[in-house]
């Protein structure tokens, strides 16, 4: 069972405004975390829509922390933060 | 260079969805004056300049290039709203389709050589010996370059054995290959359009996002809205995994965003490869040296302004984008023509082509999907008329067109491609050469594409190159031959 899970959201906006450069995620995450995390892209998960705030997306949801204008560093970071809270 | 996902690439977007998002709304004039205020209101953050006025003033800039303006001509007291009324009612578009950003251009210094603080004074002074203009003096010790003898020939930066001498880069400067574009006398840039291609490479380039394209969203929109005409998508095949979805679900994803119907320029693709194919033949059996393709905008341009001596050898066939709209025109008269674009070279060709009225980049049909709130990945898969073959659909990507025209020659193992991925002032010399010599050693077919990897790392592409690259496979893997019947 993963202790962290990943969803990079690939809904229309969130792809256009940067998550399809997010590509590289994936394969850093697996080869880094192994197991323990779990990363998969998503459909829309309406944070976009919900809040007019398609200038804060890419969004990108670690367990139930969720980053806007999501980078891969900024991605690596929440991950690792939840790793060290979890032990 | 393909596209990256600076912050000035998200604000290209996100102005212009708000665009789109206020031409749909019951005031468009006064919602566009309001597009800075919008983005950063009072007490917003201020990420990028010295505070909210001027963060606002380079925003209202970047929404007039949204609206199809020059930014040159510059009248700070005309409103937004009264651009988005101009916009509406024009019905020509200008003919240069970049423009820059002068408030937005500052950052860079002039280019030029430079010695740091690195330099140690040394006794052997290799630089001053190795300056064939006299242009370095010692100051304090220290090697010190006079900027009005200095030709830039980089001899002294070579000669340092500390590597102290360098070279200031201007991003826009080194990527144009053709010297087009420049910083004037007040430092800041101007694009001289006698010699550009506008192939996009400084557009890509520019870390401030200060050289814009003039988009025609507005004019494209304004057809769709007032539904007088069909408005005609014609997506260039580079379009395959730019945007989320397959090729089918993108294609009803344009329709519900207000397109009349679809059509794949890999259709006009196929035209291009047999006529090629039959051109390449004869040229050869006349004892041609080689032949070039022809279906690159920015190739075009560079061999119409700086390399007319290799206009003898390259392919008269037309370009896909030319037989597609041929083809669009005969089916449907009446209609507005739209060309879905990965770069803004193909702005050019399309205005020298009757047949194809408007151009519309994949970031500002992003954009267009933003405004709408539509999710691609869950509409319907829509069949084209007519399904384009898999060398057709591989056309935007390096080697494609070469490989393309090579699997319908009769005598298929005697085509030798030479491939120029991405045009750079190295390649072009290369070009020369071959013009100049009448000859490339070992090859015949020389495909040229101005953009690095093909049109998947068009300055206007979404998706980095090795992920769409994906997608289309899957595509391809389901497509099927071309044939030739003659």
């Amino acid at each position: 069972m993963a202790k962290v899970n990943v969803k990079i959201c690939m809904g229309t906006t969130c792809f256009v405004m940067g998550s399809s450069q997010l590509h590289d995620l994936v394969d850093i995450v697996n080869k880094k975390y192994g197991e323990d995390v779990a990363i998969t892209g998503s459909t829309c998960l309406n944070y976009c829509t919900d809040t007019s705030e398609y200038s804060k997306a890419p969004y990108v949801k670690v367990n139930d922390i969720v980053i806007q204008e999501a980078t891969i560093d900024k991605v690596l970071q929440e991950i690792d933060k939840c790793l060290k809270q979890q032990g | 260079m393909g596209n990256n996902n600076s912050q000035s690439i998200h604000l290209k977007k996100e102005i212009l969805a708000r665009i789109i998002e206020a031409f749909f709304s019951d005031n468009f004039e006064e919602n566009t004056r309001l597009i800075p205020y919008d983005m950063r209101p009072k007490g917003a953050d201020v990420p990028y300049r010295c505070c909210i006025y001027k963060e606002r003033a380079i925003l209202k800039e970047r929404v007039k290039a949204g609206l199809g303006f020059s930014l040159e001509e510059d009248d700070e007291t005309k409103l937004l709203s009264e651009y988005a009324k101009e916009a509406l009612n024009r019905d020509k578009l200008d003919e240069n389709p970049l423009t820059v950003l002068d408030a937005a251009c500052a950052g860079c210094v002039p280019s030029r050589i430079y010695v740091t603080d690195l330099c140690q004074g040394c006794v052997a002074r290799p630089c001053q010996s190795a300056c064939k203009f006299g242009a370095i003096e010692m100051v304090n010790g220290k090697s010190k370059i006079d900027g009005s003898k200095c030709k830039s020939c980089k001899m002294c930066m070579n000669a340092c054995p500390y590597n102290a001498i360098v070279k200031l880069a201007v991003p826009c400067e080194d990527a144009c290959p053709v010297g087009a574009i420049q910083k004037d006398e007040n430092g800041i840039t101007r694009i001289d359009f006698e010699q550009c291609i506008s192939c996009g490479k400084c557009v890509a380039a520019c870390p401030f996002g200060a050289i814009h394209e003039k988009s025609q969203i507005i004019d494209i929109l304004k057809y769709i809205k007032n539904g007088s005409k069909k408005v005609i998508a014609m997506a260039a095949p580079s379009i395959i995994g730019q945007l989320p979805g397959n090729l089918y679900q993108l294609k009803s994803a344009m329709k519900k965003a207000g397109f009349y119907d679809v059509y794949e320029v890999a259709q006009g693709a196929d035209v291009t490869t047999l006529n090629e194919a039959k051109e390449f033949e004869e040229r050869m059996e006349n004892g041609a040296p080689f032949m070039t393709t022809s279906c690159c905008a920015g190739y075009n341009q560079f061999v119409k302004k700086h390399l007319p001596e290799i206009n003898e050898f390259r392919s008269t066939t037309q370009t896909p984008l030319y037989y597609t709209a041929e083809i669009v025109k005969k089916e449907h008269p009446d209609s507005i023509t739209v060309f879905i674009s990965p770069c803004v070279a193909k702005r050019k060709e399309s205005m020298d082509n009757p047949n194809v009225d408007y151009v519309m980049t994949y970031e500002e049909l992003g954009a267009l999907f933003i405004a709408k709130h539509i999710e691609i990945a869950e509409c319907e898969e829509d069949k084209f008329a007519v399904e384009s073959s898999k060398q057709g659909r591989n056309f935007g990507v390096t080697t494609g067109v070469a490989e393309a025209v090579k699997s319908v020659c009769k005598n298929s193992e005697e085509v030798k491609p030479y491939i120029v991925s991405g045009l750079t002032k190295d390649t072009a010399k290369d070009l020369k050469k071959f013009a100049k010599d009448k000859s490339c050693p070992g090859c015949n077919l020389v495909e040229v594409m101005c953009c690095e990897g093909g049109c998947i790392g068009g300055n206007a592409t979404i998706n980095i190159p090795r992920a769409a690259k994906k997608e289309l496979k899957t595509l391809l893997d389901k497509s099927e031959n071309l044939e030739r019947t003659e």
